[in-house]
């Protein structure tokens, strides 16, 4: 199978280590993956800032670098809910651009989603071990509906103790531009999803969206907690 | 009230450095919201219930015109009067009106969000009215002379340390820090009001058009001593508080006192149907009935915003927002805070634009949309307002230094070379903007772009990327 790697801009610049871990994890299971680094922001910041101009803009140059009909896989699901769910409404008035977002929007998958429903696996030999929490970023869980997917995945690896945070689907605080209007929010949100983590003994902070990791590796840094964050991707590509 | 929604930033931030809103914050997240998902829990067919909610409350809102005109002849054959207020002036008037027509000196009220929109007690006071407030948070905020700061529970803000120090301070009562002892000092002072009154003042939470009923729901008893006792008894609602049937307010009443407490039911629901009459013993000689519009009939009219007005009141997207949980209603500003408060200032301020920062108070986490009874999307309708506010000139536009920055950005990032250039750029300067904003380190994990970006690596020819 061939397969689009979509790699979202805070991984892209922040986060590369979730990137490789994402292709490898990926050409390991077979998928031969194609990542053309000509690929641009999906253009959710700007959607959920009301820039609907600018987002159109990038929507249609994703769109366009996604073309072919094949499936696209992004290591983070906020950016995949962008284009599955709010691509079509962006060119309302626009049947040939709305066509092609819908077709588009069909083939987008977030990288979990994708290894359990598409690939149908659920046992990967990473070599990772110790006590993980998970965090279910909104966009995730209540966006996507994914949540059963990277437990299933987290719990078939033999060095893996999953040990599930107080109210694991609650917010980080971060928000995209809400973190830069109110900032002492979004902090103050995330000092209680990092206390949460941390009193599961957990060692790592995991999850399926990239900026809520950032987010919240800020603050156990801020905070002085023993916590690291890594992307799933990073968990169980881990040795392969 | 003065609304003063442009200083959510300030407001809240105060709010984070206050212990004991923050006690008391926790207290509702572990209370209210705790109760409620319990509730639902145990409701075997909650989802549907919300699904039918949803869709009465849309017919009701895509009928209105018919439903409302329905209510006003049922009502007034019962022996009500109707009042239509365009906005809130109008609805003081109103009310200023049937006091001094009536000869009222003293108003009990029962608790109702429409009087502090429409700003009423303080119009009331300023005829020389004595208006007290009968259910204890709202008393407790009156004698405090603050705003309420949710939607269901008025005085939330307050420990019961303050309330104590209140009661103190401003009645003369004896420490005490049972919260028993404090309600039964409050209720004294208000077996009095009651009997006192010659005029009650509530809110509806529903009106039904078949029979020209008028709904009110609470825990304390306050509302029907406030409706039973005094000659004349003024509701004040909202035009879109109308139920078509029996039937349909039957669903709503399993859902607003589960999505508000936890409760099955609220422990009095009163139905009035229109005044006492005169087998009766009890019940107002007169009643009337304010139906407010104050920028409701704009909202009908907008498409992309009229699922707002599906709103019954219940309080649970509060309870369950993680931004209202750290700020408190007060930094919204005005009457309605929370998720909703955030949907509905901006579309009911004349000066709308002073709440433009509004709808940015959210994380568009959606965890309110999970709770609300009528399935409101409230994170869509915070994404049009945010969209409204940053480009149609009728609501906006934003700054245009921040159409600047959108637009620079928005090209940056749509491009490629010149994305990944400013990336390059950014980890050059770190190291300086980590020593002029030692924050930086701090606040975010952003700070450590020490490796290429994967975009540079993947650029770079195959043989160099497997060193």
């Amino acid at each position: 199978m061939q397969a689009h790697v979509f790699i979202p801009c805070l991984v892209d610049q922040v986060r590369p280590q979730t990137g490789f871990a994402t292709l490898r994890l990926l050409n390991y299971l077979g998928v031969r993956t194609l990542y053309t680094p000509s690929q641009v922001c999906c253009g959710q910041p700007f959607y959920k800032s009301g820039y609907l101009k600018e987002a159109r803009r990038l929507a249609r140059k994703t769109i366009l670098n996604f073309r072919g009909g094949l499936p696209v896989i992004a290591p983070s699901g906020s950016c995949v809910r962008m284009i599955r769910d709010y691509y079509e409404g962006l060119f309302a008035d626009d049947p040939v651009w709305r066509n092609r977002a819908a077709d588009l929007a069909g083939r987008v998958y977030e990288l979990s989603e994708f290894l359990v429903r598409v690939l149908k696996v659920e046992e990967i030999p990473s070599r990772f071990s110790g006590r993980v929490t998970f965090h279910d970023s909104c966009q995730v869980k209540r966006g996507l509906g994914i949540f059963e997917e990277p437990r299933l995945l987290l719990t078939h690896i033999p060095g893996v103790e999953l040990e599930e945070m107080k109210r694991s689907d609650e917010c980080c605080g971060f928000g995209g531009i809400f973190s830069a209007k109110y900032p002492h929010i979004a902090e103050a949100i995330a000092r209680d999803k990092i206390g949460n983590a941390a009193a599961t003994g957990a060692g790592v902070l995991s999850g399926c969206e990239i900026s809520c990791l950032i987010h919240l590796e800020g603050c156990a840094r801020a905070t002085g907690t023993r916590i690291r964050t890594l992307h799933l991707a990073e968990i169980l590509a881990s040795g392969l | 009230m003065k609304p003063l929604c442009q200083l959510f930033g300030e407001t809240s931030r105060r709010a984070l450095e206050d212990p004991h809103l923050q006690v008391a914050l926790r207290g509702l997240d572990g209370r209210l919201r705790v109760q409620r998902d319990n509730a639902f829990e145990e409701l075997p067919n909650g989802e549907e219930l919300r699904d039918e909610a949803r869709a009465i409350r849309e017919h009701t809102l895509a009928h209105l015109d018919r439903y409302l005109v329905e209510f006003e002849e049922n009502f007034t054959s019962l022996g009500g009067v109707v009042h239509w207020a365009g906005d809130a002036a109008a609805a003081r008037g109103i009310i200023q009106e049937i006091a001094r027509v009536g000869k009222v000196k003293r108003i009990v009220k029962g608790k109702s969000m429409v009087s502090e929109e429409i700003g009423l007690n303080k119009a009331l006071e300023a005829q020389g009215l004595e208006v007290v407030e009968t259910d204890l948070g709202e008393f407790i905020i009156q004698v405090a002379g603050e705003p309420p700061s949710h939607l269901v529970a008025p005085a939330v803000h307050k420990t019961r340390a303050g309330i104590t120090e209140l009661f103190n301070d401003a009645l003369g009562a004896p420490r005490m820090e049972d919260p028993e002892a404090l309600t039964l000092f409050a209720r004294k002072i208000l077996q009095e009001k009651f009997l006192q009154a010659d005029m009650g003042i509530t809110g509806a939470n529903f009106t039904v058009a078949r029979t020209g009923g008028v709904v009110l729901l609470e825990n304390e008893g306050n509302i029907r001593l406030s409706t039973t006792i005094p000659r004349i008894h003024v509701a004040v609602t909202g035009i879109e508080k109308v139920v078509p049937t029996w039937s349909e307010l039957a669903v709503l009443l399993k859902l607003l006192p589960r999505s508000a407490t936890g409760q099955k039911l609220s422990s009095y629901v009163s139905i009035f149907l229109g005044p006492g009459r005169q087998e009766e013993p009890d019940g107002a000689e007169e009643f009337h009935l304010v139906l407010l519009d104050n920028g409701r009939s704009r909202i009908l009219k907008d498409p992309a915003l009229r699922e707002s007005l599906r709103c019954i009141r219940c309080g649970a997207c509060l309870n369950t927002c993680p931004v209202y949980l750290k700020a408190g209603g007060h930094a919204w500003g005005w009457v309605y805070s929370g998720p909703i408060g955030s949907v509905l200032t901006p579309q009911l301020l004349e000066d709308r634009r002073s709440a433009s920062g509004l709808p940015f108070a959210s994380t568009l986490c959606g965890a309110c949309f999970g709770v609300c009874p009528v399935r409101m999307d409230i994170p869509r309708i915070l994404t049009e307002l945010r969209r409204r506010f940053a480009q149609d000139p009728a609501w906006g536009p934003a700054p245009k230094r921040e159409r600047g920055l959108f637009g620079l950005a928005g090209f940056t990032m749509g491009h490629h070379h010149l994305f990944n250039g400013a990336g390059e750029a950014a980890r050059r300067l770190m190291p300086v903007l980590r020593r002029v904003l030692p924050l930086m380190r701090q606040r975010s994990g952003v700070s450590d772009l020490s490796a290429p970006s994967f975009r540079t690596i993947m650029r770079k020819p195959r043989d160099e990327k497997n060193d």
